[in-house]
């Protein structure tokens, strides 16, 4: 139903019935090694390239959801993915495995919860009973799309950021136990002129700010309704400038609610500079730490905002500015 | 933050203000400790150049014009182990221009590009990407020759030097 400008008040409460999150070697070190189902301590987990290596890790986390859920691979409607690569090829391929009718989506980083947040409505409208969405990144590729090849010695700036190696998915269904999506705020994309891809946190940050007041204003809430506030993958620069740009706009979230994913990933003495980015950045934070949290009952009501940067390796070296849109997706016990 | 005055006017008054905002909260890149950092490691590996040219003069029988191309082989061959390995990038990270500059820096563009794009093949993969990086150089090198040759001609046609 929709709720206001541009948020989906769901009536039926579409319950994640299982989730997973699949890491690589650098996540394995990071602050919340414990919360991902599967890690891998080889970054090409096997394969020949590093694109097989991030298929294989969307596959694994479809499977691990899955199987976690107890249901038959038969029994889900819909598959939704997105991820970073041209043409979407890691969903694609992945959705060729698992042979459930697929929809591709790109958001970039903010991919997870553009699918969550239409896997939700899909449930809700009683279009699906069950719907299948995840998303990956992997640095390697990443890296070799959007910027040098990885030996490359080129210095980056202590506003760049690293791209997660991960991949998560949640299965969303109409009954049973677990935390339930109560509404979505899809998120307009807001341009501030930002064209350097080294500081994507800055650029990302006002489409953040943007989708988080569209929230509070549709749904007519506190930010204090929260437990946990958190953006997908601003990074440090970026965090601070959405906390700074909220306060400026008069809006007052509680400094013990408000995170993000891309700070929590990795520990502080790990090179990231910034912090983290990429899809696999919130869908693993989301679907590893903060849904464990939920279920041992340590946290209530969440909102996950995830970021995307939506230009191309092309795109940037035009000199076109960086386009960016976040999407809100709040998750309740 | 490279935004040139060109684009700047195109920017609405908006746009400004908030990149004005941000750029207050931005870590700056440390430019005088990258600066020291990159004359340090760059010196280093000239004195290593150095060091392997006197050994090649010394020990191997070359003299001082000959002595460059194995020098200039073994540091080339030293920088792609290291890219192989895995370990140059982290140090180019803390070095900058220092790992850059010098021909270990041009040997890494090369090996590193070949390495990504083997899963491609060895024709359109390795060989199509190879000079990815290292392609600019070699045109504007070859081209700022010329420019430079050609200025040297015109001044000693006109009876300079």
């Amino acid at each position: 139903m929709l709720k206001g400008h541009q948020s989906w008040f769901f009536q039926n409460r579409p319950v994640i019935l299982a989730s997973s999150a699949v890491g690589g070697p650098f996540e394995a070190k990071g602050g919340l090694a414990e919360d991902f189902d599967i890690l891998h301590d080889d970054m090409w987990l096997g394969q020949d390239s590093f694109e097989k290596a991030e298929k294989k890790m969307l596959e694994e986390a479809c499977e691990t959801a899955i199987q976690k859920a107890g249901i038959k691979k038969e029994d889900i409607d819909f598959f939704l993915s997105g991820d970073l690569l041209n043409q979407i090829i890691s969903s694609s391929f992945a959705a060729r495995t698992l042979a459930i009718p697929y929809l591709g989506l790109f958001g970039a980083c903010s991919s997870s919860m553009e699918g969550l947040s239409i896997a939700a409505q899909l449930v809700d409208s009683k279009a699906a009973d069950y719907v299948l969405a995840a998303t990956s990144s992997h640095n390697a590729s990443a890296e070799k799309q959007f910027r040098y090849p990885t030996e490359y010695g080129a210095q980056k700036p202590p506003t760049a950021q690293w791209t997660v190696t991960g991949a998560g998915a949640a299965l969303v269904g109409r009954d049973g136990e677990g935390p339930r999506i109560t509404c979505a705020t899809i998120g307009r994309v807001v341009d501030m002129g930002i064209s350097d891809p080294f500081n994507m946190g800055a650029a990302m940050a006002p489409a953040a700010v943007d989708t988080i007041q569209a929230h509070f204003r549709d749904l007519e809430r506190d930010p204090t309704y929260y437990d946990v506030i958190a953006t997908g993958d601003l990074g440090r620069v970026g965090f601070e400038i959405a906390g700074e740009l909220l306060n400026k706009h008069g809006m007052d979230i509680p400094e013990d609610r408000f995170t993000d994913c891309g700070i929590m990933i990795y520990k502080e003495d790990q090179p990231v500079m910034a912090g983290a980015s990429g899809c696999g950045c919130s869908a693993t934070v989301t679907y590893g730490h903060f849904l464990r949290r939920m279920r041992e009952g340590e946290l209530k009501r969440i909102l996950i905002v995830a970021t995307g940067a939506l230009m191309s390796p092309m795109s940037y070296q035009q000199k076109e500015s960086i386009p960016c849109i976040a999407h809100a997706v709040s998750i309740e016990m | 933050m490279k935004i040139s005055n060109k684009q700047k006017k195109k920017l609405t008054p908006a746009q400004q203000q908030y990149q004005e905002f941000a750029k207050q909260r931005e870590p700056k890149r440390p430019v005088l400790k990258n600066c020291l950092k990159a004359f340090f490691v760059g010196g280093l590996i000239c004195t290593l150049g150095q060091a392997l040219q006197t050994i090649f003069i010394t020990y191997f029988g070359f003299n001082k014009v000959t002595a460059g191309n194995p020098t200039s082989a073994v540091l080339i061959m030293l920088s792609v182990l290291l890219t192989g390995l895995g370990v140059y990038d982290h140090i180019a990270q803390w070095a900058g221009a220092g790992t850059a500059i010098p021909v270990t820096g041009f040997a890494n563009t090369m090996a590193s590009a070949a390495i990504e794009h083997r899963s491609e093949g060895y024709v359109l993969g390795v060989g199509g990407n190879m000079f990815k990086l290292s392609g600019p150089v070699i045109t504007y090198g070859v081209f700022s020759a010329f420019v430079v040759s050609l200025v040297k001609i015109i001044i000693m046609k006109l009876g300079g030097m």
